[in-house]
């Protein structure tokens, strides 16, 4: 048994914290403070290879294992996770579908363009009765000649009013519910038929863009129906998100450390009673079980992410690392508010935003209770 | 053009604590990295390095490997290592003559590259006692390099602007942050430097030094003593409109007897 990175791992490690140390972390209280896009952001991590992490080097990418994808997204959370879900939301769920399903086609159209970050990502799946109930998508495809005519509208939408390329669900049938669902690829600039709608104004994430997407009698050729075979969405759309979660898990840890290592050095330095406040036993209790809390999380997602390198069955160790490690996020965060008093209350300190950011991380790419759901039916059995 | 970029593996000053009972660093657990100045230069000698190959040369204990990696990472074409007990606890001087050896070794090369001065040590000797050794010309402070056919053209920096010099070539440089943007190294950088690339390692044997003239007990300098100066005291602050407080300064380093004449 190895908990060690390899030397290429910790390589990757050292400059993503360099990185993100020096040209994200600074930036982030404006980000969220101004809602500011982290465009200048996620251009600097197009330049490193990181925005096509997730894509095989054969189409442009830097084809990197999940251990390192994981090493990444945690640093860049920890720095600033509004940035974070803007490169995840691209390499993480955009990327998924066609780089593991695409006709070849597809990946040789699309794969080079968003693995150098000239188009930037997005991946719609929710709308206003379909979250957690993905079955229930409203938006229709009807097939028209050579290609689809689409329907419908989308909501929430992480990057959707900024995205170049667009992976949506609908439904090409509705009657075979589920398996009537599939997904299609739009490049946004070309699109008739495409619009934005309604940018949302959010509790946390505030730099991240999350917008409605408009498709009316939307023309979609048939060239662009991911892998080619209309009903295969479900199956694509459980696979972006079992795949996803370890990032979201390990994007909880990244926002935890962020709020533990400010607590370390304030401890330090604030006096309360003629005494620093680390010098406390209570305050030492607390400093002790969130630094547990934090490995024992991070443990869990790097798990599910070795699991996946290995090839093996990985959605009961990812799901179980989203539900804990955004579980953690939002009680560490909540704890170095409390270490911090007043000043973990107010803007000039960042504790507020790391406890409004780590509340989405149980909630999106499956609520808390979806992954106990998808744990207990990996324990039981499907069919129990 | 060939360039020899010499690179040194540094603590990490941010993260570097002070033993208070010895007064020494505590370098245990304190993250490495490779020195500020010496990555500015690595990164001008990629710049200018054209149809060339650029060569990273350090002299450290085995785990420097790592930042010779990342040098590669960030361009480089080769590297190497000098790594030998022989060379333990070497000063400036020592060090200079096993870079120069090494330097003799490798051959052939256009432009020496040195950062200015390492973060650990501040001395700023091994690059101009290098090129004294090779019998080259130097140029120190370099803010701006313009490599033209057979010559080299840089600004030096001075306390107040700079100046333009310009020397044949092969010459050596010693280069300031001011060069250029830092840069990090990519992923596809990484995945060649670790996959695809070699950090050669040299004994003082391999590079035919005169060990007399290398490692501690050869070395003309020591250190005879760390510690850490007392913390200044807590300022004063003098406030007010800005010719009240002038005129108050004035006062008080008048009082002092600092100043006179006025």
């Amino acid at each position: 048994m190895n908990f060690d990175f390899t030397p290429e791992q910790l390589a990757i490690k050292k400059m993503i914290t360099e990185f993100a140390n020096s040209e994200v972390k600074p930036f982030a209280q404006d980000i969220d403070h101004e809602e500011i896009f982290p465009e200048i952001q996620i251009k600097k991590l197009a330049k490193l290879g990181i925005m096509g992490m997730s894509i095989p080097e054969k189409y442009g990418g830097t084809g990197l294992d999940n251990v390192s994808q994981t090493i990444i997204m945690e640093e860049l959370s920890r720095a600033c996770s509004s940035t974070a879900v803007t490169m995840g939301a691209h390499t993480s769920l955009t990327c998924y579908p066609l780089v593991n399903h695409g006709t070849e086609d597809q990946k040789q159209r699309f794969l080079p363009k968003l693995a150098s970050g000239e188009y930037l990502g997005a991946f719609a799946l929710t709308e206003p009765n379909a979250g957690s109930d993905a079955v229930n998508v409203q938006t229709t495809a009807v097939k028209d000649g050579d290609g689809y005519i689409i329907n419908g509208n989308k909501i929430f939408i992480t990057n959707g009013g900024k995205a170049d390329l667009i992976n949506f669900v609908a439904t090409t049938d509705r009657s075979k519910k589920h398996h009537g669902l599939s997904i299609f690829t739009i490049e946004t600039k070309n699109a008739k038929g495409f619009s934005i709608g309604k940018k949302e104004d959010k509790l946390g994430l505030r730099g991240s863009n999350t917008q409605e997407l408009i498709f009316q009698d939307m023309y979609v050729p048939k060239e662009n129906l991911v892998g080619g075979i209309e009903g295969d969405g479900f199956k694509i759309a459980m696979g972006v998100f079992n795949s996803g979660r370890i990032g979201i898990g390990v994007q909880g840890i990244g926002i935890a450390q962020a709020a533990f290592d400010e607590c370390l050095k304030y401890v330090k330095e604030r006096e309360q009673f003629g005494r620093k406040l680390h010098k406390f036993q209570a305050i030492q209790f607390m400093l002790a079980d969130m630094a547990t809390k934090i490995e024992a999380a991070r443990m869990l997602c790097y798990r599910a992410a070795h699991i996946k390198d290995m090839g093996r069955n990985y959605i009961k160790a990812a799901a179980m690392a989203k539900l804990y490690g955004s579980d953690i996020a939002m009680e560490v965060t909540r704890q170095a508010i409390q270490i911090h008093g007043g000043y973990g209350y107010i803007k000039d300190y960042p504790l507020e935003r790391f406890y409004r950011d780590a509340k989405i991380t149980e909630i999106y790419e499956g609520t808390s209770e979806i992954q106990k759901l998808v744990i207990a039916a990996e324990l039981l059995g499907r069919g129990f | 053009m060939n360039i020899i970029v010499c690179i040194k593996q540094v603590p990490d000053t941010n993260e570097v604590k002070i033993n208070p009972q010895t007064g020494t660093l505590i370098r245990e657990g304190v993250p490495t990295i490779m020195n500020h100045d010496d990555k500015h230069a690595l990164i001008e000698a990629v710049k200018l390095k054209g149809n060339g190959k650029v060569t990273v040369l350090s002299m450290g204990p085995p785990q420097a490997e790592e930042t010779l990696r990342e040098a590669l990472a960030l361009g480089a074409d080769e590297a190497i290592l000098l790594s030998d007990r022989a060379f333990a606890g070497s000063d400036t001087w020592a060090t200079a003559n096993a870079i120069g050896a090494a330097i003799k070794t490798i051959g052939k090369y256009d432009l020496l590259l040195f950062g200015r001065q390492a973060i650990d040590g501040d001395t700023a000797q091994v690059g101009p006692q290098t090129a004294e050794l090779l019998g080259i010309p130097q140029i120190t402070y370099a803010q701006k390099i313009t490599a033209d056919g057979n010559k080299v053209k840089v600004e030096r920096q001075m306390e107040e602007g700079y100046e333009i010099l310009e020397s044949p070539l092969p010459c050596l440089i010693t280069c300031m942050s001011e060069l250029n943007q830092i840069e990090y190294p990519s992923l596809k950088g990484i995945r060649e430097a670790y996959r695809n690339k070699e950090v050669k390692v040299w004994s003082a044997k391999d590079i035919g030094v005169d060990p007399t003239k290398v490692g501690l007990l050869s070395s003309p300098t020591s250190v005879k003593k760390s510690f850490t100066p007392p913390a200044k005291g807590q300022g004063q602050m003098i406030k007010g409109t800005s010719k009240e407080v002038a005129k108050n300064i004035i006062k008080m380093l008048k009082e002092r007897e600092l100043v006179g004449g006025f």
